[in-house]
């Protein structure tokens, strides 16, 4: 070994200790993935083999009865609204309430922090009664405003620390040169933000994508179905068909992991950056 | 004028979304926790303490779903907090395989909770039952899912496999701010490696540490999918959490009001908790 100095063997058995413990990490995974290409025969008699060939019947059924693509239609459709319209709301409001600190500003901050301890089971009963009053039942808009609602605590708590520390000279300089509020804030402001916003992302969209709750009782239309509904009750019928189920997981959990691995770099910074804030 | 309008066009779509959606349901709810209400009917009748005295005296279901509940919170937040900081120690070491390693050990945090429900019910029912077929090791032949003990420890199981890699990012930030000269420092001085651990690692780390044990709580706390899926608070409602129990009331049975007034004392243990918990560990952090 080259770097044979600096690699000790203390560290050559901890690389090793690392690599088994990842690779038990894996297994449920491999177990799921290896399985979901066999016919239910081959599962049934040997689970933990590799597949002897890559059958395709699993996932060419689910694809059908789960209506996979219409699916994940719908869980895109609403993660990348809620996020749009969430980074717009959020980013505006933390900025007003920082260079306008006035004692209602203040007031509405304080109430966005404190709104962060109520669990959300505390007052899902109730929304579902306002949501049905004002006709956001059973509708994707409906299910966006609601997240829109839910993130806008932990949104303007992260932006509103971010732009504290924005000095302010360079929106003066361009106030000087006689232009409105609006023009600062996205001409000069927003694009600053950038690190923030794909923290905010990214934190939303692993929560908006993976959520099951609100939408479970928001929508009750087959075809409104996101991602985790469409597992939901794709699962609850086939329990005993494990070929099936299997295929039918893989596909519900293959975006999100191919999502992570092309961001992981800034998923990982965008935690890092989002828990020591929060 | 234009100023007036200017505060409603920058803070006002974040106030109108947030108060129809957590604040008037949040009032709602402390409202409807003092009725006798079925969700649909038209006519709410209050009953002032009544629902209160029922799930403080009388509701065992409840009683047993919180008990659940604190005892998941405490091993998770242990067995979480341990694995995740060993990991964080392990992938701090000048390792090959580095970022590999967090790439993996990260993975199962991307997938939502009823996704990772439905894995492991296939692990514990099949996978586990092959494994033990083959090696005998007692261990993957228990009745997993089928028996009160082991369902409460499948669900740490899966808890800390989830949320390990999390916290071991946390962790892993915490650590490489550790100024490396005041390790060095403190092993010429011929410091071992776990007083340097216990001395000199953790103290500057509290900042983490808080962060960590605030998450954890508020994960097994308030923990649904992954219970929802893999286990359904089964077998005989052994591991049904609050959360669960909640749904329940509400949904399925349709008392409104029992299923507020339930919520409401949940919000209240929980908010009394959390911040027991950041006051206390706040105080232990110290200043580089």
């Amino acid at each position: 070994m080259e770097s044979a100095k600096k690699y000790s063997a203390r560290l050559f058995s901890l690389e090793v200790l690392g690599i088994l413990v990842a690779l038990l990490f894996l297994v449920p995974f491999y177990f799921v993935l290896a399985n979901s290409f066999k016919t239910f025969p081959e599962l049934a008699m040997s689970t933990a083999k590799l597949p002897k060939t890559l059958f395709l019947g699993n996932y060419e059924k689910v694809w059908t009865i789960m209506k996979f693509p219409k699916a994940f239609w719908n869980s895109l459709f609403v993660t990348v609204l809620s996020n749009v319209g969430l980074v717009i709301i959020s980013s505006m409001a933390s900025y007003r309430m920082v260079r306008k600190p006035t004692k209602f500003n203040n007031l509405v901050f304080l109430g966005f922090v404190a709104a962060m301890v109520i669990p959300f089971q505390s007052i899902m009963i109730p929304l579902v009664k306002v949501m049905s009053s004002i006709n956001f039942m059973d509708s994707k808009l409906g299910l966006i405003g609601s997240y829109f609602g839910f993130g806008v605590s932990l949104n303007v708590f992260l932006y509103h620390g971010f732009i504290k520390s924005i000095p302010l000279e360079i929106e003066e300089s361009a106030t000087v040169d006689g232009s409105s509020s609006y023009g600062v804030f996205w001409k000069i402001v927003f694009p600053l933000l950038k690190p923030m916003t794909i923290t905010i992302i990214i934190l939303n969209s692993l929560w908006i994508w993976n959520d099951y709750l609100l939408p479970s009782l928001v929508l009750s239309s087959p075809e409104l179905r996101t991602i985790p509904l469409a597992t939901y009750s794709f699962f609850g019928q086939y329990t005993k068909q494990w070929d099936l189920a299997l295929a039918g997981l893989t596909l519900s959990v293959l975006p999100i992991v191919i999502f992570f691995l092309a961001l992981q770099r800034h998923i990982v910074e965008g935690i890092t950056a989002g828990s020591v804030k929060g | 004028m234009a100023a007036l309008l200017q505060q409603w066009v920058f803070v006002g779509p974040a106030l109108l979304f947030f108060l129809i959606i957590v604040v008037i349901p949040f009032l709602m709810s402390i409202y409807y926790s003092f009725t006798e209400w079925n969700g649909v009917a038209t006519d709410v009748k209050f009953n002032g303490l009544d629902n209160f005295k029922q799930i403080l005296f009388n509701d065992t279901d409840y009683h047993n779903a919180f008990w659940f509940t604190t005892r998941l919170t405490v091993t998770n937040v242990i067995l979480t907090n341990l694995v995740g900081f060993l990991l964080a120690l392990l992938l701090t070491q000048a390792l090959k395989s580095r970022n590999v390693l967090r790439t993996v050990f990260f993975m199962p945090n991307v997938i939502g909770g009823l996704l990772l429900g439905f894995i492991w019910q296939f692990i514990f029912v099949k996978g586990f039952a092959t494994l033990g077929e083959i090696t005998h090791i007692g261990f993957f032949e228990l009745p997993w899912l089928g028996d009160a003990p082991t369902a409460f420890w499948a669900i740490v199981i899966v808890s800390v496999w989830q949320g390990a890699g999390y916290l071991m990012i946390i962790y892993i930030a915490a650590l490489s701010n550790v100024p490396k000269d005041m390790l060095e420092a403190a092993y010429i001085d011929g410091a071992s490696r776990m007083q340097v651990l216990r001395s000199i690692i953790v103290p500057l780390i509290m900042p983490a540490v808080t962060v960590c044990l605030f998450l954890t709580i508020s994960w097994s706390f308030k923990i649904f999918d992954l219970n929802f899926s893999l286990t359904k608070g089964g077998p005989f409602n052994s591991t049904e959490s609050v959360s669960i129990n909640i749904y329940q009331e509400a949904f399925r049975n349709n008392r409104f009001g029992l299923g507020t007034a339930k919520a409401f004392v949940f919000f209240i243990v929980v908010a009394i908790i959390s911040t027991i918990q950041v006051m206390y560990t706040k105080r232990k952090e110290v200043e580089v």
